[in-house]
């Protein structure tokens, strides 16, 4: 089966009756006396692209975990497609904070992408490979890493790699896509075409994205819907809704305030008891809290 | 006074044919397990796993000693050995470093008891230094059965894991995300790895270990970085430096294991040179490292 002659699926047409991707019922998330979220209920229709943003320490990789079936919930329920979560799921792909590769390793981006592909079947993988080559080099196309396809991955740039792990991730064309911080190490530029790419491709194949972030304002013409982590409570809703100073007021118990200047987000908190390390007066560190 | 040596005892090739037809045993011995060795060799090359396998190798020789001590099947008591060190290092050594350290600890103590029970031992003399440096010129029929029925066993293995184990190596993460079970298949590994080990020590040498299951894989990975051709060119090598070092040694009165060493190092230095002139030259076609704009599709 090859990208090209896959057919896309509606679902970008915003289905709301389609079966969600991901459905969260009721999903608590405690260590001991802290909880990193209660209550949470959360559908993510197919095509949907939502930023999951937070402090440190809000619990915005153990929602992944959560979704990855790597962490047990306290209460409630994970669903992703229908069915619940268990270890490893061929419908979900994982873009992982940690995007570095051991400098030795020996491999190919296009190696790394094939991986992707059919890295979880048993065999050594040499019948077929021929309609694998295709595939992996319409997905290399596709996030444009076709330059440096057969470059060996220890001499990539943090963006040439990440977009060969978002080519990975993309490969076994999942209905989910997780992204965890995925432009961490990324200039403004590279982070971007990173997001542009992701937001094509969602258009395109209706794969839901689910994008945890820092910075709300590389994802704000992106997305949908924000899912804002703090103080073990959260808020859901579109960027305009969540993204008030009276709402994230409410969100963390004490006054912040949100300022839309120049199409960005800026979050400031006089006081900020949910954000685990707190700067007085320094909008930079406070930006998209 | 120590006698001239004369290049006919390094290298002496009269009546070589009737020599091959001798030891054609140990010409196949060396070549199943050069493909053996040169195709684990990647899997411990990308997973760091060298110094484990020196660990298992002392072990397996402790293993191997206390056989030919009791009387009992050499070759068993070198799998034992290096299955027991396998496991350990398998389950108490996720983490590199803690794995280093548990190797280092074990290390001596195996190789200590290997003297004890070679001490011990009143046997031929020749028995005992073979499992330090290899008898691969004695195997006979069933220790040459013995060789490929393990190497066959190794070999389903790894081409049942190959692709999941490459993925759990080089991408745990994603891979675990995926579905791979990454955590069962170290210990898995693990016990391949330690076969491998213990069929290697008794041809080549519980201290050699290394030439034949680190040095091909590291050669190759140093002019290629295909994930097809790193296994073929690590195979190859492995299997030249075996076959062709028995074949050297045959006529000349020397063990067998520095001429393997010998050409397993010299073609790590080759690649080692070619790699280094790759590696200025650039690498694959990289036009800039400006990034190019993302192919717009539709």
């Amino acid at each position: 089966m090859s990208t090209q002659t896959r057919p896309a699926p509606a679902a970008a047409e915003r289905d709301d009756t389609a079966t969600p991707v991901l459905e969260m019922t009721g999903a608590t998330l405690a260590f001991g006396a802290r909880t990193l979220w209660r209550e949470l209920n959360l559908a993510v229709r197919p095509g949907e692209f939502i930023a999951v943003l937070g402090a440190n320490g809000s619990g915005k990789s153990s929602l992944l975990r959560a979704i990855l079936g790597q962490q047990e919930l306290t209460a409630g329920s994970v669903r992703v497609a229908g069915r619940p979560v268990r270890r490893g799921s061929r419908r979900v792909g994982y873009v992982p904070q940690r995007i570095a590769i051991d400098p030795v390793t020996a491999l190919r981006a296009r190696d790394l992408v094939r991986l992707g592909l059919d890295g979880h079947r048993w065999g050594p993988g040499v019948f077929g490979a021929r309609g694998a080559r295709s595939t992996v080099d319409a997905l290399l196309e596709s996030v444009g890493a076709t330059a440096f396809a057969d470059a060996p991955v220890s001499v990539l740039s943090g963006g040439e790699l990440q977009r060969v792990r978002i080519a990975e991730a993309l490969a076994g064309d999942p209905s989910l896509l997780l992204c965890d911080e995925p432009l961490a190490a990324l200039d403004l530029a590279q982070a971007q075409s990173v997001v542009s790419l992701l937001d094509a491709h969602r258009h395109e194949r209706g794969t839901a994205v689910l994008f945890v972030t820092h910075d709300i304002n590389a994802v704000l013409g992106a997305a949908d819907r924000v899912l804002y982590l703090a103080a073990g409570r959260f808020r859901l809703g579109t960027p305009d809704e969540v993204l008030t100073s009276a709402g994230l007021t409410a969100l963390y118990g004490a006054p912040v305030d949100v300022f839309h200047t120049q199409g960005r987000v800026i979050v400031v908190a006089a006081t900020d008891p949910g954000a685990g390390q707190h700067e007085h007066h320094h909008p930079e560190l406070e930006e998209a809290r | 006074m120590i006698g001239p040596t004369s290049v006919s005892d390094v290298f002496n090739f009269s009546d070589y044919g009737s020599l091959i037809a001798l030891l054609h045993n140990s010409i196949i011995a060396g070549a199943v397990l050069g493909l053996a060795g040169g195709l684990i060799g990647v899997f411990v090359m990308m997973r760091d796993l060298s110094f484990a396998v020196h660990g298992i190798s002392e072990l397996s020789f402790a293993g191997a000693s206390l056989a030919l001590l009791l009387g009992v099947n050499v070759v068993a008591g070198s799998v034992v050995g290096s299955l027991a060190a396998a496991l350990i290092f398998g389950a108490l050594g996720v983490r590199a470093r803690e794995r280093s350290s548990i190797i280092g600890v074990l290390m001596p103590f195996g190789l200590g008891l290997g003297v004890l029970f070679l001490s011990l031992y009143k046997g031929r003399a020749a028995n005992k230094f073979g499992l330090l440096t290899g008898q691969i010129v004695s195997i006979d029929d069933p220790g040459l059965v013995w060789l490929a029925a393990v190497c066959a066993v190794v070999l389903v293995a790894l081409a049942i894991l190959w692709r999941p184990l490459l993925f759990a190596t080089v991408d745990p993460e994603i891979a675990a995300a995926r579905g791979v079970p990454v955590r069962a298949l170290s210990p898995i590994f693990m016990i391949v790895l330690g076969l491998t080990v213990a069929m290697s020590v008794k041809t080549i040498g519980a201290l050699l270990v290394l030439a034949l299951l680190v040095t091909p894989a590291a050669a190759a990975m140093r002019v290629t970085v295909s994930m097809l051709w790193i296994p073929v060119l690590s195979v190859v090598f492995a299997t030249v430096s075996m076959v062709g070092g028995i074949m050297l040694a045959l006529g000349g009165r020397l063990p067998i294991s520095p001429y393997i060493t010998t050409i397993s190092f010299a073609i790590y230095l080759a690649c080692r040179l070619i790699g280094g002139v790759r590696t200025r030259r650039g690498w694959a076609a990289r036009p800039s490292p400006a990034q190019p704009a993302p192919a717009t599709t539709g």
